[in-house]
């Protein structure tokens, strides 16, 4: 076994998920490559989405990937930046907008 | 920044055979990736065979103004590596009797050849359909000498192909040094006004994105579309076509890939986006490279390995069409770098 959680070597075997479940692998990679196609958003604006995705949910291989990604498509780092922030200004809202119902269970059963 | 090319610092990946001993071996000769030789074997394209010659391209000299972190020719001030009027007069023997329709000059600062102007003047009567100089456009700016090789290149009708690894400062002067990116802005605003990269105009303006570092080029049409509205709207700079090549694990690259402990990764990554679709159109084959002291290759990348063509016909004195269209060309890891994704040439993607 690994002596840590995480390999940054590892992500080269992301395709390997496959192996074990083709059917939902494949699937799932089918559904990925699309998303990620340009539509009504490009793809330089859907990999700065990634890039703040992937530091709200504390997934290293991604941000590791989207930063790379991001450097091939000529994203800036300070655009970079900034969509990490936007991430970070989400997550750190939608802990404080969860004081409104403490509040309201403070209020509920104070006298 | 480096201010000196790996020759004059006698850095040991300024040995050829360093290099290949590196692209060759360690992941590639233990099994972890395939070698290019077995991937182009799986789609019968081994040995990989030239097709009719369409583009000479000259190299008349490592010597550069700049010093790029990623330049795969290491090249530099310090380089003195110089084609000779003598070779020249040999290559234009060759731009006469070929049926090649572009001709394609590269260096270092081609310009920085003291015989340059010359060979740009008798190349451009030999009625070639597409003149190429390869200009780093801060060399327009360098030196007042120079000034006037915007003029210039319009009364030969040369098509300029220009490096600019960014829209912004930051990115482009990490590249390529200190100030090249105000220089390069300076250069392309007085090629347009010259006429070239204007809409409609025949005057050709193309510019070469190179990735800042270890990664692929994205997508170049996308790629172009940004380069386009960011020059445009920040400084009114118009261009026809943008060019996005991959870099070649070989010199300066190379080196920088050791050192920042990507080599491997990057590796990875060109074996990956390998695309069996790109080797059919790869440039070696339909051009021949010649050095500055008159040496044949299949390409600038095998130039600066010294492989020599696999033919009986190595160098320009003895050039015949016939006998070196029926060679072999020489392979090695880097190739895999012309066929990763869309495909990389000279002339942008080929897939």
């Amino acid at each position: 076994m690994a002596d840590s959680y995480y390999d940054p070597k590892d992500l080269r075997k992301f395709g390997k998920i496959t192996e074990w479940s083709e059917e939902l692998g494949t699937k799932f990679f089918d559904y990925y490559g699309k998303v990620f196609e340009a539509g009504a958003l490009t793809a330089r604006e859907k990999s700065l989405i990634a890039l703040a995705v992937s530091h709200v949910v504390k997934c290293p291989y991604c941000i590791d990937a989207y930063t790379k990604d991001g450097l091939q498509k000529g994203i800036t780092k300070e655009e970079m930046m900034e969509a990490v922030h936007v991430g970070a200004a989400i997550e750190s809202g939608a802990t404080l907008v969860h004081g409104v119902q403490m509040m309201n269970k403070y209020n509920k059963l104070s006298m | 920044m480096a201010t000196k090319s790996l020759k004059a610092q006698g850095d040991e990946l300024a040995v050829s055979n360093k290099q290949l001993e590196i692209l060759n071996g360690g992941i590639f000769a233990d099994g972890e990736l395939p070698y290019f030789k077995d991937k182009i074997h799986q789609i019968d394209q081994f040995p990989l065979r030239p097709r009719k010659l369409e583009i000479l391209q000259i190299n008349v000299g490592y010597m550069c103004n700049q010093v790029c972190e990623h330049c795969h020719v290491d090249a530099g001030p310090d380089r003195k590596e110089i084609m000779t009027r003598e070779t020249m007069q040999l290559c234009l023997e060759v731009i006469r009797n070929t049926g090649a329709h572009t001709l394609d000059l590269t260096g270092g600062a081609p310009e920085m050849n003291p015989d340059f102007r010359w060979f740009v003047e008798e190349a451009a009567k030999a009625g070639i359909q597409d003149f190429i100089v390869r200009s780093n456009l801060t060399i327009i700016r360098a030196n007042k000498k120079y000034h006037d090789l915007p003029d210039f290149f319009k009364k030969h009708n040369v098509h300029v192909v220009s490096s600019m690894p960014h829209w912004t400062r930051g990115k482009t002067d990490k590249q390529r040094g200190d100030g090249v990116f105000d220089k390069s802005i300076k250069a392309l605003q007085e090629l347009n006004e010259r006429g070239y990269g204007m809409p409609g105009s025949d005057l050709r303006l193309d510019l070469v994105y190179n990735p800042s570092g270890a990664y692929l080029p994205g997508d170049q049409g996308a790629m172009e579309k940004d380069f386009k509205k960011a020059l445009k709207e920040d400084f009114g700079i118009e261009f026809h076509n943008l060019f996005a090549i991959t870099n070649l694990p070989i010199a300066r690259f190379l080196d920088y890939l050791i050192a920042s402990e990507n080599y491997e990764d990057y590796m990875y990554a060109l074996v990956e986006a390998y695309n069996p679709a790109a080797v059919a159109n790869v440039m070696c084959r339909n051009t021949i490279s010649v050095s500055w002291d008159g040496w044949l290759y299949d390409c600038d990348f095998n130039q600066m390995l010294d492989l020599k063509v696999a033919s009986k016909i190595k160098h320009i004195k003895d050039y015949n069409e016939d006998i070196l269209n029926d060679r072999n060309i020489i392979i090695s890891q880097h190739c895999y770098g012309c066929t990763a994704g869309a495909g990389s040439s000279c002339q942008g993607t080929v897939a």
